[in-house]
């Protein structure tokens, strides 16, 4: 029964994974149809993995055995959940603003402090780099530290980007472009990636033509 | 069609029907998927560096990994989470298994199975799986604290206390390694939070369009290692000297990105060639 599950499972992932291909022709019912299937299974799987491993879990049952505020804490976070649904009732939509105001604010307070200790200063203390002597470490750390100014100075718009300020602009764009194309690179190195992995799937676990 | 047919050579190159391209790509990133098994790629510097970080972990040490991709990155990623846990398992290192993509989290847990099968690893006192918690920020942050307070249970309902590898995991400082394996924006917020915060060490995988994102925390020192994509899942396929999907995608891959080049290449020349004649005809340059 068990290689029969597998068996019916990987035909069925094969046929899902052509259908998903086919929409590189045209767009048509099999594609659809496989579409439909992702957002439905991701959606119903991802609703029953929060209402069984998380709200049963860490709400209900928590509140069933905790005692004394422990236990009655857990009313404020439950009631924020409940009021959020009042967006579908428009009389009492305002409600929701509530919950809303605390996620922002609490998710403005974190992400300031956040941003600044994690990113900003670490990021500034890597751009301050020693320049000592005729070597690579010090020419790649010019490198470094040439493209951070004049890409800043491409965003700097208070002036018109004429004279020095103008150069400087020229060469942040073109920082700026090889930035783009190793971006674009490694895009494209993703989605290879995923043909390799498709295509992979269907020679070795559906045709069984390769190890 | 009559018009058609008097296209020169650089104007079909300028117009090729995208389905044609398809399936062009797909013929030449198939065959050498048959034909070739692949070769060892030489690592580079942040593959070696992630590679190292887990180096540097001894036996009964705790390595959390973090699965925050799923389905639609798991070519890229599951390779290298593969060879992750190997090196893991066979330095007898404590895996703990967590993750922020709900739908994401059954691929790591089958290749935490699998790999731990490999090895003969026992659940509960050489892994575990923490399973999901909604909300990444104040996970990571209430992890800094205590971790039995966002995770008093595994993903089966087993008490933490109760399995000899977590009974005395409290937080980051209990973990000696982060290895996170991203297909998103959970990466900043590891770095921000549980790195910028509590000073936790940290190496990631990524797939290949996250990597030049990541590249700056490697360059600041924020984090220790990076392997980005399929290409670098196969240098450390390399390091661990076990050669796997990674490994024996790379041929394809290789063949993949040149057709892609010529194929730029062949579209401007075209364009260049054909454009004085669009000129000529009124169209836009």
């Amino acid at each position: 029964m068990g290689s029969l599950g597998i068996m019916i499972g990987t035909w069925l992932a094969g046929f899902l994974t052509l259908a998903i291909l086919s929409f590189l022709y045209k767009d048509n019912p099999f594609y659809k149809l496989a579409e439909h299937v992702y957002v439905g299974v991701s959606a119903g799987y991802w609703l029953i993995y929060v209402a069984f491993f998380d709200v049963e879990p860490m709400l209900v049952e928590t509140f069933m055995t905790e005692t004394g505020l422990e236990r009655w804490i857990l009313l404020v976070p439950a009631a924020l959940g409940v009021i959020m649904l009042s967006r579908w009732f428009p009389k009492i939509a305002w409600l929701s603003r509530w919950p809303i105001a605390f996620t922002v604010g609490v998710g403005a307070g974190l992400g300031i402090t956040a941003n600044i200790q994690g990113y900003v200063v670490p990021q500034l203390q890597a751009t301050l780099l020693p320049m000592t002597g005729f070597n690579l470490v010090s020419l790649n750390n010019l490198v470094l530290v040439v493209g951070v100014v004049t890409t800043i100075l491409y965003f700097y718009f208070s002036k018109p980007h004429k004279g020095v300020l103008g150069w400087a602009a020229k060469v942040g764009i073109v920082f700026i472009m090889i930035s783009f194309g190793a971006s674009f690179g490694y895009t494209l190195m993703a989605r290879i990636s995923l043909l390799i992995g498709r295509l992979y799937f269907l020679f070795s676990d559906l045709l069984h033509v390769i190890d | 069609m009559e018009e058609r047919g008097k296209r020169s050579f650089w104007e079909v190159m300028d117009d090729i029907d995208r389905r044609i391209i398809f399936v062009i790509l797909g013929v030449v990133v198939a065959i050498p998927l048959l034909i070739s098994v692949g070769s060892e790629i030489p690592p580079t510097a942040p593959v070696i560096s992630a590679h190292e970080s887990v180096e540097t972990l001894e036996a009964g040490d705790y390595l959390m990994v973090s699965i925050d991709f799923d389905a639609t990155s798991a070519p890229e990623l599951m390779p290298m989470l593969h060879s992750v846990l190997r090196q893991a398992f066979e330095k007898e290192v404590k895996v703990v298994m967590l993750g922020h993509i709900a739908i994401g989290l059954p691929l790591g847990h089958a290749a935490l199975e699998q790999i731990a099968a490999e090895y003969d690893a026992e659940y509960g006192v050489d892994y575990v799986d923490l399973g999901y918690r909604p909300g990444y920020i104040a996970v990571m942050i209430a992890m800094g604290r205590e971790i039995e307070d966002i995770f008093g249970t595994d993903y089966q309902g087993t008490p933490i206390r109760e399995m000899p590898i977590t009974k005395d995991l409290h937080s980051y400082s209990d973990i000696d390694l982060l290895f996170g394996f991203e297909h998103g924006a959970v990466i900043d917020y590891w770095v921000r939070y549980a790195q910028a915060r509590f000073d936790q060490r940290m190496t990631f995988g990524t797939t290949a369009v996250m990597a030049p994102d990541a590249y700056p925390y490697l360059q600041s020192g924020q984090i220790e290692g990076l392997v980005g994509g399929l290409k670098g899942a196969a240098e450390y396929e390399t390091l661990i000297g076990q050669p796997g999907l990674g490994t024996r995608g790379m041929p394809a891959q290789e063949w993949g990105h040149l057709l892609v080049i010529g194929f730029i290449v062949m579209g401007n020349l075209g364009y260049f060639f054909t454009r004085r004649k669009r000129k000529a005809a009124g169209g836009a340059a």
